[in-house]
């Protein structure tokens, strides 16, 4: 069989392979990690025609990849400007939610994200990568995933599994719209902090700092005061928790925290709003809404409803 | 057993177990640990021991806090685990290059070298925690002459191996990581292994760890790193 695949012509800032995370190993010190945006992995993924492959996650400027073999069908998602460069030149200006066949050397450039952070990559039939303790989720910290956990390089050789050319096409009109609010539940630590403190936290606006990745947010604003202890014990913790160090300047836990840690915490972000937070690029403004655990429950099952929609759509 | 339950967001149990930092304290805690995920409840995600607390997190598509919570208080709690812990031996070079912390661990400690080396090695310690980074180990009780506070600026890289201490524990950085632990030494045996699909970790909560010295010889012979 000829082989199908992309040679890697710019690796970009930060692209990794992802599926929906590693389960079942926090009590060893390894967080979930997974694509970042899990509705836009699975849009990625449904309009390849896959299931549970892994997707080329990117963040601000995507990779360049040259095609080699018969075909390949891809799909972009996330709100990101790419082209298609074809062997001779010609350029199609590419369209997200929406597949594309590719040709012997043709070129897929992804330029950059538009406004966000994250966009996901996926090619009919997955690419020919392993699984590391049950995923394809890469955690580069621990050097754990494809290609012994390191990001994409340059001349990087990406095999695909198997070459699916009866592929229809397919597209979903989908917009990543912007929410005025990302909403929280209290921390357990809540009470740790003074009234004005809560007050900042609720009322005023914050600005995501540049010193954001896929381990944490760091966020900017009014000082949180800390009227009780600034340390304590070290102890479990989850993504979206919101940690006030005793700076005040809350941090944000994502995908690939460290598994426990020893901040106090002032809220945690609910699940349904997880997707939207991770696309707020630095420099954006961030403003939090309190809600309850039931609230919370309910619009997680919104939200997890639109996302079935959009896959039935697909399908 | 536990203080206080509550929800740590809208995806996970926070098991409180009292503000008391020791043994006793812990074991209850991976008594737990052991029992739910011996379990398998539907749902379950990620089971979080540390010291005093355990995070349970789940699936919200799957359950939800309360009606996991309730399945959690049905279950029966194991006093006795049936995986053996071990006593896990562990090879250390104190040498100067690896001992990066021996200026101010002597002057904190008024200790000399050879004094704080013959308080800290050979002694079992118990595995509390694994976490932060893959496969670190949280381990204590240190004897009460050794223990003393984090750098007071931390390492920007703590290099891979590395044995530090700090209050009443001991752990291993398993990886290069950021880091404010006191530097006694740095083994040489990996300790994380994320090929070894059955076991990727060494050293589990509940083990118990003693640290034995040898020399630079010795440690490059030994180097898995």
């Amino acid at each position: 069989m000829k082989s199908n695949f992309f040679d890697v012509l710019r690796p970009g800032i930060n692209s990794t392979f992802q599926d929906l995370g590693r389960e079942n190993f926090y009590h060893i010190g390894l967080p979930s990690s997974g694509a970042m945006d899990k509705r836009n992995f699975l849009l990625a993924n449904c309009l390849a025609g896959n299931s549970k492959e892994a997707a080329i996650e990117f963040a601000y400027q995507g990779p360049l990849l040259k095609f080699k073999g018969e075909s390949a069908i891809i799909t972009i998602t996330g709100d990101v400007n790419f082209n298609i460069i074809k062997k001779d030149n010609n350029f199609i200006n590419g369209e997200c939610y929406k597949n594309y066949k590719l040709e012997n050397e043709d070129r897929l450039d992804i330029i950059s994200t538009n406004k966000s952070v994250y966009g996901y990559l996926a090619v009919s039939g997955g690419f020919a990568i392993k699984k590391i303790l049950n995923s394809y989720s890469t955690f580069s910290r621990a050097k754990i995933g494809p290609f012994d956990g390191e990001k994409l390089f340059t001349n990087q050789k990406l095999e695909i599994s198997k070459i699916i050319n009866n592929q229809v096409p397919k597209k979903i009109k989908y917009l990543n719209t912007k929410i005025e609010y990302i909403r929280i539940i209290k921390g357990t630590n809540y009470d740790y902090f003074s009234d004005q403190g809560i007050d900042n936290f609720l009322k005023r606006e914050f600005i995501v700092t540049k010193l954001t990745d896929r381990m944490g947010m760091r966020i900017k604003g009014p000082i949180i005061e800390n009227i009780k202890d600034k340390n304590i014990r070290s102890e479990g913790i989850v993504k979206g928790t919101i940690q006030i160090p005793p700076d005040g300047n809350p941090i944000i836990m994502l995908s690939d925290h460290g598994t426990i840690g020893g901040y106090p915490k002032i809220g945690v972000v609910i699940s349904a709003d997880y997707d939207k937070l991770v696309q707020l690029a630095p420099n954006t403004k961030i403003k939090f809404k309190l809600v309850d655990l039931h609230e919370a429950e309910k619009i997680y099952q919104l939200y997890n409803l639109e996302t079935e929609n959009l896959l039935n759509q697909i399908k | 057993m536990i203080k206080n339950i509550s929800n740590l967001g809208d995806a996970a149990i926070y098991y409180d177990f009292g503000n008391q930092i020791n043994k006793e304290t812990n074991k209850k805690v991976i008594n737990y640990f052991n029992s739910i995920k011996k379990s398998s409840i539907d749902g379950i995600k990620n089971l979080i021991p540390s010291y005093n607390k355990l995070v349970v997190s789940f699936d919200l598509k799957i359950t939800n806090f309360d009606e996991l919570k309730k399945k959690i208080n049905k279950i029966e709690i194991s006093e006795i685990s049936e995986k053996k812990n071990k006593l896990i031996k562990i090879p250390i070079c104190c040498n100067d290059e690896f001992f990066l912390d021996k200026n101010i661990l002597t002057k904190r400690l008024k200790l000399s070298t050879d004094e704080i080396l013959k308080k800290y090695l050979n002694k079992n310690y118990f595995c509390y925690m694994t976490g932060f980074v893959a496969g670190m180990p949280f381990l204590g009780d240190i004897s009460k002459e050794l223990r003393t506070y984090r750098l007071e600026t931390p390492r920007v890289k703590v290099p891979r191996g590395s044995v530090g201490i700090t209050e009443q524990f001991s752990n291993i950085y398993t990886f290069e990581s950021p880091g404010g632990w006191n530097i006694i030494g740095n083994t040489p045996i990996n300790i994380f292994n994320s090929n070894n699909e059955e076991n990727p970790v060494l050293i589990n909560p509940g083990d118990e760890v003693s640290f034995f010295q040898i020399t630079k010889k010795e440690y490059e012979k030994l180097n898995e790193k």
